[in-house]
């Protein structure tokens, strides 16, 4: 199988382990409804990972959290998703706790705060073990020392003993990557990994990630904001803006053609060694990420684009193949051709 | 912890010695006479200065003030200037009552005020967390004295439910002794139950939407783990702290609780000192009452390290 054929709209010869089809979560709130996704579709392929990226607000978080219905009970969800053929999409309680942990588990941005503070990190670990594998205490136990051992944690079996704050914050990551796989998960959802931690530190957590990968099959959804990530891990990325996917593609393409004008634009906001060696700003995209009480029918980074037009304000443009590749997607309606290591004419 | 320990002495010893000095001046400071208590009939002043005389009441306060510590460090608190009965054996009838009633409405008001508090941060905006925060509201504003009395007249007087006064002894009747001491204990609970209603309310919904919690969620527990290991657990710290504060309140109000109820206790036998001028009695309820408050006050402490391993008890100050 290569990787080619399991892109795109067309159906992928693997099942997937996760498929996304038209997912909306929309949030009342007091101040009236957000809606903070729109109609996102993606499919992970078993033991690939994808990079999904975009701004604060951008609705990545929220698509995440709405695959194992963490969201609160504010959030409206509509569409579908599918783990492995079972829908996820209004499952009942019973359901969706055997999927937790189970099938589907997560790691969070802030590893001392995702972490319960008063129980010992292997207390923690054994715990999803006691409830999905209804292993006993000790033998969940003995689990847990060997999950610290595969995530690199030095001498386990003194750390099992731990408590999160002794740990440091690479460590605690580790802890929470141990307690994701500890049932050997379909899918592994991290949200922002390697956000809370120093660059060292975040190499050795996406080894981890990778190592797992390779070693048990996981497919890994990664959401980010920092393209450095993308680069290092994915196979493939979704970029993501106001609760749309913006653009879709291998990850090589997309940092090489990137289609969408906001896409180009996060790009070029991100330093390369050889180009932005001290010689070059960085290009920023101004404004903000809107937040929105409801989906226009337009192009929602119309109002930042320098590309815009009427076309733009009057009509969505769908997320539809590029003319280059058959699995690269981007809903622009002047998708930029330029390879981004021109920048020149923008700057000047 | 041995530094926290010597540490935690001294500020307790010196804590003891300044209650002592204050409650020694202090009643001697306050309008009335023992002596005039006392003479009942015969109030020839001769018969008043024998008696003055008697107790040791006509020499200089500073002599009074150091035989009284003298006699303190060797375990004597003296005889009731009213009765003559040693303070001491006055202490072991009325202090089990005090301390048996106290207990039974700290556990009394924690299974109400914890479980109310759950109930009403778990289930938030349905008529649940309303009927809770009414009740805490109801019991933190009724004075304990109103609600005895209604108590005693409708629980009591209207139906035999309960007896309206009296103690029997835990060791001659358990189940009497309880029977006498649940209505007060519930009142004398309510108050304190409410307090850690809204504590444990406020706390729980801090819990609730923290990151951990969230991870308990993916990781598939069940709501009653999710609930009792990662929230409660969490919010319980808060709690102690709240309940540690309240329980000199929790004193007091055993004061009025033990009068309502003619309860033979700790705080009838304050109370009757008080109006008896009986000085060798109030200083040493005085000084017990502070020993207990430190007391209190160290074992808060030290839970709090048992409930939240973050926290060390170590003789550094904070």
């Amino acid at each position: 199988m290569t990787t080619t054929e399991r892109i795109g709209d067309r159906p992928a010869p693997a099942a997937p382990a996760l498929e996304l089809r038209d997912l909306s979560v929309t949030f009342r709130t007091e101040g009236g409804n957000v809606s903070a996704v729109d109609r996102v579709s993606l499919d992970l392929a078993p033991g690939e990972i994808v990079g999904m990226v975009g701004e604060s607000g951008c609705g990545k978080s929220v698509t995440a959290m709405s695959i194992a219905g963490l969201l609160p009970d504010s959030a409206r969800i509509t569409g579908s998703i599918r783990l492995q053929g079972t829908e996820l999409v209004g499952a009942r309680d019973s359901v969706l706790r055997r999927v937790r942990g189970k099938e589907i588990a997560y790691i969070f941005q802030e590893p001392m705060s995702s972490l319960n503070p008063v129980l010992t990190v292997g207390r923690q670990i054994a715990e999803v073990l006691q409830v999905h594998e209804r292993m006993s205490r000790r033998a969940a136990r003995a689990r847990a020392v060997e999950l610290l051992a595969l995530v690199g944690i030095p001498s386990p079996a003194t750390r099992v003993d731990n408590y999160p704050h002794q740990l440091s914050g690479g460590m605690r990551q580790r802890v929470m990557i141990a307690m994701a796989v500890a049932c050997g998960p379909k899918v592994l959802v991290a949200d922002e990994p390697t956000t809370a931690l120093d660059v060292t530190v975040q190499a050795g957590i996406l080894q981890v990630l990778r190592d797992l990968r390779d070693r048990l099959g996981t497919s890994i959804l990664i959401i980010t904001h920092d393209l450095g990530v993308i680069a290092d891990v994915a196979d493939r990325v979704v970029v993501m803006y106001a609760g749309r996917v913006v653009e879709r593609a291998q990850v090589t393409d997309l940092f090489a053609h990137p289609h969408h004008r906001y896409t180009a634009g996060l790009l070029s906001a991100s330093p390369t060694p050889g180009v932005h060696a001290g010689t070059q700003r960085l290009q920023e995209i101004p404004g903000l990420v809107p937040v929105l009480s409801s989906q226009p029918d337009a192009c929602t980074f119309a109002d930042r684009c320098p590309a815009a037009d009427t076309r733009c304000r009057d009509a969505a443009p769908p997320l539809a193949a590029v003319a280059t590749a058959t699995d690269h997607l981007a809903a622009c309606w002047h998708p930029c051709p330029i390879p981004r290591t021109q920048p020149e004419e923008a700057s000047a | 912890m041995a530094r926290y320990l010597i540490t935690r002495a001294w500020q307790s010893a010196l804590t003891l010695l300044l209650s002592t000095i204050v409650v020694f001046f202090g009643v001697r400071a306050l309008p009335g006479d023992p002596a005039l208590a006392l003479a009942g009939e015969d109030r020839s002043p001769e018969a008043l200065e024998a008696i003055r005389h008697h107790y040791g009441l006509d020499q200089p306060l500073p002599l009074q003030f150091a035989q009284y510590v003298g006699r303190m460090a060797q375990g004597d608190f003296g005889e009731s200037i009213r009765t003559g009965i040693p303070v001491s054996s006055m202490l072991t009838t009325a202090l089990p009552v005090t301390a048996e009633l106290a207990v039974l409405a700290i556990l009394i008001a924690a299974a109400l005020g914890v479980g109310a508090g759950v109930l009403a941060a778990v289930r938030r905006g349905h008529p649940a967390e309303w009927l809770a925060n009414g009740l805490a509201l109801v019991g933190l504003s009724v004075p304990h004295f109103w609600l005895g009395l209604l108590a005693i007249l409708y629980l009591s007087v209207a139906t035999g439910l309960f007896p309206a006064s009296g103690f029997v002894p835990l060791l001659d009747d358990p189940v009497d002794n309880l029977h006498h001491l649940v209505l007060p204990a519930v009142i004398l609970g309510t108050g304190l139950a409410a307090i850690i209603m809204r504590q444990t309310r406020s706390a729980m919904l801090d819990s609730l939407s923290s990151d951990y919690v969230r991870t308990a969620k993916a990781k598939g527990l069940r709501p009653r783990a999710v609930i009792t290991r990662h929230a409660l657990r969490n919010s319980l710290i808060v709690v102690v702290t709240i309940v540690g504060l309240q329980l000199g309140g929790l004193i007091s109000g055993a004061v009025v609780t033990e009068q309502i109820f003619g309860l033979p206790g700790f705080g009838k036998m304050t109370i009757d000192a008080v109006f008896q001028r009986d000085y060798p009695v109030i200083q040493a309820v005085v000084l017990l009452t502070a020993t207990a408050y430190i007391l209190i006050n160290f074992l808060v402490d030290l839970l709090y390290s048992v409930i939240d391993p973050r926290i060390r008890v170590t003789g550094d100050p904070a």
